[in-house]
């Protein structure tokens, strides 16, 4: 794009929000993954509410970041394919803005649904209402940070066939500390103590991410179209 | 492709040629170095260093665990270096460096690793607890591990190298983040753990030795990254005169 | 017009993995002017529209845009270039109007989207999705940012595949009139143009040869 016309967060953001749209029956895989997932839990540990209760909190963490993370895969490949992520790369313009825009588009669409139906996924598990307000507050900056640091996977499998489940391997160590800290939000809520703190902290990672991610996302990007 | 650049200082740092030659000449010494520091350290350790008060002789392992963890971590921040350098000056050396670091770093992560477990039986019972440390460590296993994954998975060498540098960088900054959330995650659930022995709290009879070992282990570093970037290097350039007149010649040149 | 070309390439080459993908290649664009890159597949062609975009550096020489390499120049050089590759960067799902609002450089009025369509004969498809449109209809809105464009330079890599004779005409037509006020274009195609004075440009495997 050879002006300030498309550069800009805006654009881009709602662009991709109405590709998202465009193809709306994919939004409802990854919350159908987060709910069948769910299901699982007490299928296969015992459907006691006790120790439901217990496990909740990480569990229902640890599958929405599954979710994040099986549709983060192809953020990038359709704009690879068809020759958009070409025309950005000429874009005389800096990419960070563009780039936040999609991951944004890709938080809205995917990373605040499973934010929202959370609270089903609570009741199922039996979370204690203390920790309703606790997941939902993380799990709505949470996620925003998983697409984030997954999206800089994307990016670097980028050109790779069957790069998913590579995906999934470099990701997940980066996920750590934004799961320590999300379950650790309601975790805390539950035990009676402060959260806010965690969920503070919770956010200076999200800003972290904000700030370098993209960085890192357009080198690779970069990488994959030399290929 | 002939190379025009001027010869600076740095420039010539990252010819593969020049690095051959001169390590060749460093390899003796710093060979004789590192099996002295390791002779000296383990066996100080292993015979003559005092018995732990708790622990007994189990604690003896730390003269291989701590300075393979603490390798492991500066291992990974080389290979970042290392990595940056050649996305930066698009330098060959660099990436040789790097793509020795990675598996070294890996190698000395699994045996800190595995020395936790030996050491975690004896003092706790079981092989594995979820220590931050440890856990820290399996982590960072992990992030190696990764960056061995993506470049194994890239047919182009270029690519596999700039692609791997790029997720050690992400890696890099990660890694205090990473450390310090699991550092808070433990005390979160453990408040009252056994630590192992600190630096300042231990006797010092006990962490002479203990800091030879870790000099050593610095050396014992750099002479495996020196081994496998020469044995890179031989293979990148093997088209070169100079290899070819290396390996048909066999003797080295000075 | 001025003397000076607006692109000048210098001992440009490119290898990678041992190949030589482009060999060195020298030739310069003036302005007002037509260069018709013509090579057979493999030649390199690819690999010098990548490289004139910046989205590769060459192993060797220099690309100058307006005497000044792009790589010093680069954010003045990308502002002044248009490209329309192989790849049309169309969206399935997006509706042709869509596709052609975001394409253009500029916001574009309703008057200037119809006007648009009508030149490239999709009148009422504009709130077709692409999806449902053949492969040379959908050359046909890639090419369509062309006719709104003000930038100088347009790099065109098969810009008639898929075309039939009447599309092949508009597109001609375009690139005239870009001509005509002082831009300039390089293109690849396998067919040479008949209403437009080119000057051809031969790439081959060894090096290449001014026609």
């Amino acid at each position: 794009m050879t002006s300030g016309y498309h550069s800009g967060f805006i654009a881009h953001f709602s662009r991709d929000v109405l590709l998202h749209y465009r193809r709306r029956s994919d939004l409802a895989r990854p919350l159908v993954f987060f709910i069948i997932t769910s299901t699982l839990v007490p299928l296969g540990v015992v459907p006691e509410p006790a120790t439901l209760a217990t496990l909740a909190p990480g569990i229902i963490w640890i599958i929405a970041l599954l979710a994040t993370l099986l549709s983060i895969e192809n953020l990038f490949a359709e704009d690879w394919q068809d020759g958009t992520l070409e025309q950005m790369l000429i874009s005389p313009n800096l990419l960070v803005m563009p780039i936040l825009g999609k991951v944004a588009a890709h938080w809205l669409m995917v990373g605040l649904p499973l934010t929202l139906i959370s609270p089903l996924i609570a009741m199922m598990l039996y979370l204690p209402a203390e920790g309703l307000l606790p997941m939902l507050l993380s799990l709505a900056l949470g996620t925003a940070a998983l697409s984030l640091v997954g999206a800089v996977g994307a990016a670097l499998t980028l050109p790779l066939q069957q790069g998913g489940m590579l995906l999934a391997l470099l990701v997940m160590p980066l996920y750590t500390p934004i799961l320590i800290f999300g379950s650790a939000t309601v975790q805390s809520a539950i035990d009676g103590l402060v959260w806010s703190g965690t969920l503070a902290t919770l956010t200076a990672v999200l800003a972290l991410a904000i700030a370098l991610c993209p960085l890192a996302i357009i080198g690779a990007l970069r990488l994959s179209s030399e290929y | 492709m002939t190379s025009n650049r001027k010869w600076t200082w740095f420039h010539r740092l990252g010819s593969p040629r020049w690095f051959y030659h001169k390590t060749s000449q460093w390899l003796p010494w710093l060979s004789i170095v590192t099996g002295a520091l390791l002779i000296t350290g383990l066996v100080w350790g292993l015979a003559y260093a005092p018995e732990d008060a708790r622990q007994g002789n189990s604690f003896r392992i730390i003269y291989l665990h701590v300075p393979a963890s603490v390798l492991a971590l500066a291992g990974y921040y080389v290979m970042a270096i290392a990595g940056a350098v050649g996305l930066i000056w698009k330098m060959k050396l660099a990436y040789i460096v790097m793509r020795a670091a990675a598996p070294l770093g890996a190698a000395l992560t699994f045996i800190a690793l595995f020395t936790g477990a030996v050491w975690g039986k004896p003092t706790w019972g079981t092989y594995w607890v979820w220590d931050a440390r440890i856990t820290s460590m399996l982590i960072l296993l992990f992030l190696y591990l990764g960056v061995l994954a993506l470049r194994n998975a890239y047919n182009s060498y270029e690519a596999a190298n700039k692609s791997s540098a790029i997720l050690s960088l992400v890696g890099t900054v990660n890694i205090p983040i990473i450390y310090k959330s699991v550092d808070w995650w433990q005390t979160l659930h453990q408040p009252a753990t056994i630590k192992f022995t600190g630096a300042p709290s231990m006797h010092p009879d006990m962490f002479a030795p203990l800091l030879v070992m870790i000099v050593g282990f610095y050396s014992f570093y750099a002479l495996v990254l020196i081994l496998y970037s020469r044995a890179e290097v031989l293979q990148r350039e093997q088209k070169s005169s100079w290899v070819r007149e290396l390996v048909t010649d066999k003797r080295d040149r000075r | 017009m001025s003397a000076e070309p607006i692109i000048t390439v210098e001992s440009l080459a490119f290898e990678r993995n041992h190949r030589l993908l482009l060999a060195p290649t020298d030739f310069s664009l003036e302005t007002g002017e037509a260069l018709h890159i013509q090579g057979s597949n493999g030649s390199g062609k690819t690999t010098l529209f990548r490289l004139l975009m910046g989205l590769l550096q060459p192993t060797q020489g220099e690309i100058s845009f307006r005497g000044q390499s792009i790589a010093q120049c680069r954010h003045s050089y990308l502002s002044e270039l248009l490209f329309v590759g192989h790849r049309a960067a169309i969206k399935e799902t997006l509706t042709v109007e869509e596709n052609l609002r975001w394409l253009s450089p500029n916001p574009l009025s309703p008057e200037q989207v119809r006007a648009a369509l009508s030149q490239v004969e999709l009148d009422n498809y504009a709130d077709i999705p692409c999806r449902q449109l053949s492969a040379g209809q959908r050359r046909r809105v890639a090419l369509a940012r062309l006719i709104n464009s003000k930038v100088k330079l347009w790099y065109l890599d098969e810009p008639l595949a898929a075309l039939d004779k009447q599309g092949i005409a508009v597109v001609e037509q375009c690139m005239q009139s870009h001509l005509q006020v002082g831009g300039s274009i390089i293109f690849s195609s396998h067919q040479d143009l008949a209403q437009t004075a080119t000057r051809n440009y031969n790439l081959t495997a060894e090096g290449s040869a001014r026609d």
